[in-house]
């Protein structure tokens, strides 16, 4: 589908350019599908990005540099030595600072002369449709289900388009949502994976390049769709694959009976979106999954040290995957991996008549697998709270954090 | 014989196969045959007998679901793809990078 005209020409007449910026934006400017027409759209326009992330940092930085008029930005985060793989918008003298900060700096050194406005919240339905009411294309750089639908329902009921990424791993997509035009988000994905269905997130992580590679696309799709050349990814979904350096491309179509960009919506209200997906939406959130809210029995590190400084016999069950078991590991305290896909399998490997000590890397897979254990009978399961990454902060520094 | 395209999420069900040759000359035929072959996917993509509603199956490039559905015809050479919904690889919340289909 061809793009729309979005920026209307009459609102270009009181826009100009400076010597300054059209030198600055000289390689636009002798493109006639850019010219001065384009810069100044590019000018006139609004993005907000929601997430100074991953996917955040490349779209933040080139969007600046194109000339973008007001780029807004939506984090509450702070940056840490784990995000710096991949969020090349800020560096190692940045960690510990607001994302928010940090990015607003790179963003006006490329280019002083955008506007930067930063919202230092978590997007919630509270305050969704007031902070992406002002802008003209809002931009999808989550890492949550919650918040990706949160988003979507945000931009159908305020007719905005939503250029959607998405990465894992090595995978990657691409498209632009937008109900006026074509498809949502939920017109492809209805409703979210069931949490729990897939019981680990030991096969997470994601190449740091890939938000890189997506990121630079979706700021591809708001300067065309700002700029109204091209063919727009409304309708579409480009599919990447990093590690077989493959592009795939499907159409998406518009669902007759989505819930909320339908004809008959059945959602027109923003609703609870943790709820709705049964995960937290960030690391701040209240939200308990209904697993997590059933407690098991916990030991903290120093309480581990001391009892096995006693002499006490316990048996320490690694449940990672073996390639964190070569970052990090309790093999000099005698600690078993079995992997958590194969615990159940392999139960026969463990003495219900000693004390199961059950560690991951921070605590949460190894707590989903002393419930499964309870079930097969084990009473004497204990998780050790935090996982090897707290052991390594409270007891062992000579262990890496991951 | 058809190719199904298997995302990155389900790939430790497949022996880390990027795709898989199934045979089956409807869509429902050809994920019975991939299920057969991998037995740890079944789960993931159907409920009962039903394919999961929120797997999604393309057929080439088109949406299965506004084709026959799983009555859908499969041709020699057609390629299938399961396409997952992905939403980050953030490795701090338990369950929040648990992505499917």
């Amino acid at each position: 589908m061809t793009v729309k005209r979005l920026i209307h020409p009459d609102a270009l007449a009181d826009i100009s350019l400076s010597h300054e910026e059209v030198q600055r934006y000289s390689r636009h400017l002798i493109m006639p599908e850019v010219g001065m027409t384009g810069q100044k759209k590019l000018k006139a326009s609004s993005v907000l990005l929601i997430g100074a992330g991953g996917l955040g940092s490349p779209l933040a930085m080139y969007l600046a540099a194109a000339g973008i008029g007001r780029i807004g930005l939506v984090d509450y985060d702070v940056v840490d030595y784990t995000n710096l793989q991949r969020q090349i918008i800020h560096g190692t003298k940045d960690v510990g600072r607001l994302k928010l900060q940090s990015a607003k700096e790179t963003m006006l050194d490329i280019n002083p002369h955008v506007q930067v406005d930063t919202y230092e919240v978590p997007l919630t339905s509270a305050n969704a449709l007031e902070i992406l009411a002002p802008y003209d294309v809002i931009i999808d750089g989550t890492d949550n289900f919650p918040t990706r639908y949160l988003t979507n329902d945000a931009c159908v009921l305020l007719g905005k388009p939503n250029v959607y990424g998405s990465i894992f791993r090595f995978e990657g997509q691409l498209s632009i949502f937008h109900a006026a035009e074509g498809p949502c988000y939920r017109c492809l994905f209805p409703e979210p994976p069931p949490p729990g269905l897939v019981p680990s997130c030991a096969e997470g992580g994601v190449l740091g390049i890939l938000p890189g590679t997506v990121g630079a696309m979706q700021a591809t799709e708001a300067i065309k769709y700002i700029l109204g050349i091209g063919e727009s990814m409304v309708g579409r979904l480009l599919l990447y694959d990093a590690l077989n350096m493959e592009f795939t491309e499907v159409r998406l179509q518009k669902n007759p009976n989505c819930p909320v960009c339908s004809d008959n919506p059945t959602l027109t209200e923003l609703i609870d979106y943790e709820q709705f997906c049964g995960v937290p939406a960030h690391d701040h959130s209240l939200y308990l999954t209904a697993e997590e809210g059933e407690a098991v029995p916990q030991i903290a590190p120093l309480e581990l040290k001391r009892r096995l400084d006693a002499g006490e016999e316990l048996f320490i069950l690694d449940v990672r995957e073996p390639h964190e078991w070569e970052i990090s590991n309790l093999n000099h305290l005698g600690a078993k991996l079995i992997p958590m896909g194969d615990v159940v399998a392999r139960m026969n490997e463990l003495d219900t008549a000693v004390t199961l000590i059950v560690q991951c890397r921070t605590g949460a897979r190894s707590a989903d697998i002393i419930r499964e254990l309870q079930k097969h009978g084990f009473k004497k399961a204990l998780n050790l709270d935090g996982g090897i990454n707290r052991w390594a902060s409270e007891v062992d520094p000579s262990l890496p954090i991951y | 014989m058809a190719t199904i395209r298997i995302p990155t999420p389900l790939r430790p069900y497949t022996g880390n196969q990027n795709s898989v040759i199934v045979s089956g000359d409807s869509v429902s035929a050809a994920l019975a045959d991939l299920t057969g072959q991998y037995p740890d996917l079944r789960q993931h993509l159907f409920d009962g007998d039903k394919v999961r509603s929120f797997v999604n199956i393309f057929l080439n490039e088109e949406d299965v679901r506004y084709l026959d559905g799983a009555a859908t015809a499969v041709a020699e050479n057609d390629t299938l793809m399961i396409i997952p919904s992905i939403a980050g690889g953030k490795l701090v919340l338990s369950l929040d990078c648990l992505v499917l289909l």
